[in-house]
């Protein structure tokens, strides 16, 4: 590529596409010509920048001069004053909320201002493949504190002080659950650490990032626990989905064994702890901790009936401790630093912090640390940067495939395991998927639930055949042959299903669908009633048209369509034929005009 | 070899200060986000050429490492270079031809170079590598 001396930047995104940013290109590149300088300057069109209010938005490099609602009469000065002479058009530089700038660290960002970081403070920071970068901060500090100066029972109360609760989604106290394992007799004295690595709700990836990112720490917090429940030996489950996490802590397990923190007499002391890596074939259901133990075991990934609970009976029947990996990521933090500090942060009955992996309809998509308590509107629109492309937020979705949606009305929700019951959701493991005006809730509810259902292990009736009744209900209401009582079908299966299911994955399954119909009823309604989808999305509801008095007949429509289903002369109204359009959308997006519509 | 607790204590002084470089001490340390998602985005030649450049141009005060996950998927890769105080530039979309300028001008000459930081207007991150 030839070299050239400037780029310039024109957001192509859906906001400033409407505002007019495609005409200016144009204007641009016949400017360029103009005063024989195009070859010097490159024009790109870029995704949305997510400053839809100001566009069309246009940013001049390598000055990084950027210009907000760029008018095409404003094109011919611009290049000739800019491009030309070399001088910005400072009647055309946003300035009124601060001009762009260069922050040097990403730090600066509003994005990590509200963060707090425990579980992933040395994420991003250390390299994960070295021992003595995790040792050099205060790694295996809180193994040394709790096997030279430390009961197990003090280590138990420290935990249990903390507030600490489990972060795969339950929220169940961690201290309680090592004093169960603890207290438990164990036939011939041998006892289990485990955790749970198997992260599968759709969307998430936060212990994937932990493991990657610092997985001595997971190392440092299994010995820890095997200390306080008088466990020898442990198992990491992991899904071997994830090679990247289960080569850094092979790596980590490696290490800590050659250093002597795994092993016989680790300090020299009588603590003797080994750990293996276990890897899950990707079944959801061995997230749940009883299948998750079969799996271990090399049986068929189903859950058993509690009690007896893992605490008691777990692993080879023998008493078990298993935490997920956030949960455990925050465990040496807490010893070396109190429980006091850690209770410090959070709320009242959820302390701590919680990692999210945002995703979905959002500006800064990312990995996530909060205080408890923070509100869904922070997250959002502080730290993830609101919506692209300008468009109105519709749902929150927490909780994956066991969550809810929340809606717009419950912004302010402060986030924590009980607010979000409350509303209907669940903190889940801490997938947070944003959706906007264009996704329809039925659409989504029928996603979740084609996942469970497809993911049921068969073993127990209510979840195994009940999602499946629940699925069928859901696919004719998309497919536009709902009926009426078709939701009091569904929320009269969803609570059997909730009450009868035999684990986790059943009891939480009709969540997604219990919680659009109690926020969206009107979505449910419209598709049932009225035979159509207000989001536009289940194509079974639309028809695609085109408008006579606005198509000027150019034919790109029809060039584009996979299925020749467009038709008419040059220069005349097209029209689309119903019965062999697919609904694809490629003619909207085709459209200069925007004549095409879906309704 | 098994290490006792005052071997450790010993690791984690030296490496401390290798990682923070003590103040006063020249030197950058260089760290890339090699979690999968910057391995996704293209963070795998970025750090090979770093390291083969660190290498070429003899930078003895200068370590490279990888790290895990920055938090912004979308900017990866991101590379970010600590001095010699812990103050820390951020690179992001970085690619091997940027890794050369950022070597010449801010591992060799102490000049951050601006155009390979993130431009951020009213709040929000600019990506200007997003085509359309």
């Amino acid at each position: 590529m030839a070299y050239k001396r400037s780029q310039i930047l024109i957001c192509g995104g859906t906001g400033c596409t409407s505002s007019g940013s495609v005409t200016l290109v144009q204007e641009l590149k016949k400017e360029c010509v103009k005063h024989d300088i195009l070859d010097e300057i490159e024009v790109i069109q870029t995704g949305c920048f997510g400053l839809c209010e100001l566009g069309p938005v246009v940013i001049v490099y390598p000055e990084g001069t950027f210009y907000s609602r760029v008018t095409i009469e404003d094109i011919p000065e611009m290049v000739e004053e800019h491009l030309v002479k070399g001088r910005v058009l400072d009647r055309l530089v946003y300035t009124e909320k601060g001009d762009g700038h260069h922050p040097l660290s990403i730090s600066e960002l509003g994005f990590f201002k509200k963060q707090r970081r425990i579980a992933l403070a040395n994420c991003g920071v250390i390299n994960p493949e070295d021992i003595d970068e995790y040792i050099g901060f205060d790694g295996y500090l809180a193994l040394e504190k709790v096997l030279t100066s430390m009961t197990a029972q003090e280590v138990i109360d420290e935990v249990k002080a903390s507030g600490l609760r489990g972060r795969g989604g339950g929220g169940f106290p961690t201290g309680l659950k090592w004093q169960f394992a603890h207290n438990a007799v164990s036939p011939d004295g041998v006892k289990y650490v485990a955790c749970n690595a198997d992260e599968g709700d759709p969307g998430a990836f936060m212990d994937r990032s932990v493991l990657e990112g610092d997985p001595h720490a997971i190392v440092e917090a299994m010995s820890i626990a095997g200390y306080a429940v008088g466990a020898q030996k442990g198992y990491v489950y992991v899904r071997a989905e994830y090679p990247i996490a289960v080569h850094r802590l092979q790596i980590a397990i490696d290490e800590a064994k050659e250093y002597g923190i795994l092993g016989d007499n680790v300090f020299g002391t009588d603590f003797c702890f080994d750990l293996e890596i276990r890897l899950g074939a990707g079944a959801f259901v061995c997230g749940e901790e009883t299948a998750l133990m079969n799996s271990v075991e090399g049986k068929r990934g189903e859950p058993r009936p509690r009690p007896p609970f893992p605490a008691n009976k777990g692993l080879f029947e023998r008493p078990t401790v298993l935490n997920n990996v956030e949960t455990y990521a925050n465990i040496p933090k807490i010893i070396l630093n109190g429980a006091a500090w850690f209770a410090s942060v959070g709320t009242e009955k959820s302390k701590g912090t919680k990692v999210f992996a945002l995703g979905g309809k959002i500006n800064n998509t990312g990995l996530l640390e909060i205080p408890m308590g923070t509100t869904l509107r922070e997250i959002i629109y502080e730290i993830g940067g609101g919506i692209p492309n300008g468009k109105e937020f519709k749902a929150a979705q927490t909780g994956g495939p066991s969550g809810g949606c929340l809606p717009a009305s419950l912004l302010d929700t402060k986030i924590d395991y009980d607010n979000l019951i409350a509303a209907g959701s669940m903190m889940g493991s801490g997938g947070l998927i944003v959706m906007d005006e264009d996704n329809c809730m039925v659409d989504i509810a029928h996603f979740f639930l084609e996942f469970t259902q497809d993911e049921s292990c068969g073993k127990c009736p209510p979840c195994r055949i009940g999602t499946k009744r629940m699925l069928e209900i859901l696919e004719d209401i998309c497919g536009g042959k709902g009926k009426e009582g078709d939701i009091e079908k569904l929320q009269e299966l969803a609570e059997g299903i909730k009450s009868s299911a035999l684990c986790g994955l059943g009891q939480t399954a009709p969540n997604p669908v219990l919680s659009t119909i109690h926020f969206f009823r009107d979505e449910y309604e419209a598709h049932i009633r009225d035979k159509k989808c207000p989001a536009g999305v289940c194509k079974a509801l639309l028809d695609f048209k085109i408008e006579e008095e606005t198509c000027k007949g150019c034919g790109i429509c029809a060039k584009k369509c996979p299925v020749d289903a467009i038709s008419g002369e040059k220069k005349k109204p097209h029209v689309i034929d119903t019965e062999k359009c697919i609904k694809c959308g490629t003619c909207i997006e085709a459209c200069p005009f925007g004549s095409i519509s879906k309704a | 070899m098994a290490k006792s607790l005052a071997e450790l204590k010993a690791i984690r002084e030296k490496k401390l200060n290798e990682i923070n470089l003590r103040h006063g001490k020249n030197g950058y340390r260089v760290v890339v986000g090699m979690a999968t998602c910057g391995i996704a985005a293209g963070a795998r030649p970025v750090m090979v050429k770093l390291m083969e450049e660190v290498q070429a141009k003899n930078l003895v005060d200068v370590t490279v490492a990888q790290t895990g996950c920055i938090g912004m998927c979308k900017l990866e890769p991101i590379v970010e270079v600590y001095d010699s105080n812990d103050e820390k530039v951020t690179y992001v979309h970085m690619t091997p031809e940027k890794v050369t300028k950022v070597i010449e001008e801010h591992l060799v000459k102490g000049n951050v170079v601006t155009e390979y930081t993130m431009t951020v207007v009213d709040g929000k991150v600019i990506d200007t590598t997003v085509k359309a």
